[in-house]
């Protein structure tokens, strides 16, 4: 019973997704080719986001410990 | 949050109109929708044109090719890309009187909404949400349709001769003289179509060195007859007095452009109920006004005859104001009366005028007995002239259902735009795909609504019209208030956060409208 619930309430989250980005008027083609290109550009920016932000992060926490740490040393 | 105006004492019971403003975020969602179809439009396109994909359009022939293109406008790249993919909420046949319920012939599609085939059966007893059907005069029995099928038999159904040849039949004199006891003018003059009757009857009225002031959102007719008489014409926004006082000034001051002549006449047009919005005029001001700066009054009530007013007389006795305010009094009889054909009343000496310059009565044919008499029988019903109270209890009926269906759906939460006491009820939709998921939906659940979009509308402000009627009784209105509540729930409709845009409503000098910034 809870599962058909959680069924359900999937398939109108994926029904709102098509009415928002508009898939549900295009044809099964264009809908296959309108996922594909989305879920390509989603995986790169998930890819990107897990390669890159710890770094980013890391720099800027020294940059700033740095900026507010060192202001004592360049004072003196 | 209700508004009252009380411009010195002008409107005599609250004017309560509201349009809610765009969510940000449905805006942004929106224009999401419509940049996706319009870069799958553009492959489309492209896969046409270069013929991997069969071309199912209208094109240029082969030897027209390098001529000036006729279809690569903005209108006919929406027409093949966005329209064609949900045009099966629209053009559906029915097969029988448009009254509360309507049987609608079943078709299917498939190669997406080019063509479509019937599969021979027919959906029956559709709620019907979408026809101008205000008083619920379309109906195929009773005293109109008898009255109506016996003219049929004495005088056939064609007229077959204008006006003023061969076609002015006695039926036609009863009928203007019943029509301007009815409005309360001293004449009237029909025509076969309520169309023709603003784009013909406009050009006879104004032309050149006149000035035409008309509203932002009038109708096609209005608009087309405005642009055939050759007048200047200048737009003030919808309903707004503040806009039309000041271009009524510029006029009165500046004069005709060039020549700084005065203007032979100025002629301000209006409608009684803008039917996409669901909003009434303002006529009280715009009475004061025309008095103010000696102008002329169009009003059109096409939807608003019959639908308005204690006893059905239209927008001018809503607010309790003399007919012989407005100068040229037009209306049609699609939407209340349950015929076709359109009227116009005034002074004697006008429509005198008119029977001899109008182009439709010298060049169109005139109306058709059977629905003379149709007119004649709901209008004398409608009076109480008939001996029954019928024409009473049905314009009680429309605005109590009127004003209980604009509660219910409020609370439910939806965004609806006009006045409170307009039958008209637009309700929002906003993103494309949603356009076609609704009218689809709700067919599915045998209710039969109107969806409109880009053309005639702005390309954001999609919305559903429902039409309300005196035939809708109170179990059919919840039936269908609980369908749209679901199909609300399911397509997440429920945009209101009942944040409402404040009217413009300042307590004023009675005539004089100051404003120190525009």
């Amino acid at each position: 019973m809870d599962f058909k619930r959680v069924k359900d309430y999937f398939y109108w989250l994926y029904f709102q997704y098509l009415l928002i980005t508009c898939s549900y008027v295009l044809e099964p083609w264009e809908r296959s080719m309108f996922d594909t290109i989305l879920v390509t550009v989603l995986a790169m920016v998930l890819y990107t986001a897990y390669v890159f932000i710890p770094i980013h992060v890391r720099l800027a926490f020294e940059f700033f410990s740095q900026m507010f740490g060192g202001q004592p040393e360049s004072t003196i | 949050i209700h508004h009252i105006v009380q411009n010195g004492g002008l409107y005599k019971k609250p004017f309560n109109e509201a349009f809610e403003e765009t969510p940000m975020l449905v805006a942004v969602l929106t224009y999401v929708g419509y940049g996706v179809l319009t870069l799958f439009g553009y492959l489309r396109d492209f896969l046409r044109q270069w013929k991997i994909e069969k071309c199912q359009n209208a094109t240029e022939r082969e030897e027209q090719k390098d001529f000036v293109p006729l279809y690569q406008d903005f209108e006919n790249f929406y027409n093949r890309n966005l329209y064609m993919r949900i045009r099966d909420s629209w053009n559906r046949p029915i097969c029988s009187v448009p009254g509360a319920k309507v049987d609608v012939m079943e078709r299917v599609s498939h190669d997406y909404n080019w063509t479509f085939t019937y599969t021979g059966r027919v959906i029956k007893d559709v709620i019907n949400m979408g026809s101008y059907n205000y008083l619920g005069f379309a109906q195929n029995s009773g005293t109109c349709q008898e009255a109506a099928a016996e003219v049929l038999s004495q005088y056939g159904a064609g007229v077959c001769s204008t006006r003023q040849e061969m076609g002015n039949l006695d039926k036609h004199e009863e009928l203007e003289k019943l029509v301007a006891r009815f409005l309360g003018v001293e004449s009237a003059m029909t025509y076969g179509m309520g169309f023709a009757t603003n784009s013909m009857n406009i050009p006879a009225l104004v032309g050149k060195g006149c000035l035409i002031l008309s509203d932002e959102l009038n109708h096609a007719s209005l608009v087309l007859g405005a642009r055939l008489s050759g007048a200047t014409i200048r737009i003030f926004k919808h309903n707004n007095m503040q806009s039309l006082e000041k271009l009524l000034k510029d006029a009165i001051v500046h004069g005709q452009p060039r020549t700084r002549r005065p203007w032979k006449k100025i002629l301000i047009l209006v409608e009684g109920i803008y039917s996409m919005e669901g909003s009434i005029v303002r006529l009280p001001e715009v009475i004061a006004l025309k008095k103010k700066y000696k102008s002329y009054l169009y009003l059109d009530e096409a939807h608003s005859i019959g639908a308005l007013g204690p006893s059905g007389r239209g927008v001018v006795e809503y607010f309790g104001l003399n007919p012989e305010d407005v100068d040229v009094m037009m209306g049609t009889f699609t939407k209340s009366f349950g015929a076709a054909g359109g009227y116009i009343g005034g002074k004697k000496e006008l429509i005198d005028y008119l029977r001899t310059h109008s182009h439709s009565a010298v060049y169109a044919t005139s109306m058709s007995p059977p629905v003379v008499q149709q007119i004649i029988t709901s209008m004398k019903c409608l009076m109480g002239e008939d001996g029954s109270t019928l024409g009473k209890v049905c314009v009680q009926q429309l605005a109590e259902n009127t004003r209980y269906f604009r509660r219910r759906l409020k609370e439910m939460g939806f965004i609806i735009y006009g006045n409170e006491d307009s039958p008209v009820v637009p309700l929002m939709l906003y993103m494309p795909a949603k356009i076609g998921a609704f009218g689809r939906e709700m067919l599915k659940r045998n209710i039969g609504v109107v969806v409109v979009g880009f053309p005639a509308t702005p390309i954001i402000e999609s919305r559903a019209r429902f039409c309300l009627s005196a035939a809708h009784t109170k179990e059919i209105l919840d039936t269908a208030l609980k369908e749209i509540s679901e199909v609300g729930d399911l397509l997440q409709l429920k945009y209101s956060r009942h944040r409402l845009v404040p009217l413009l409503d300042r307590p004023f000098d009675e005539t004089t409208y100051e404003e120190t910034e525009d």
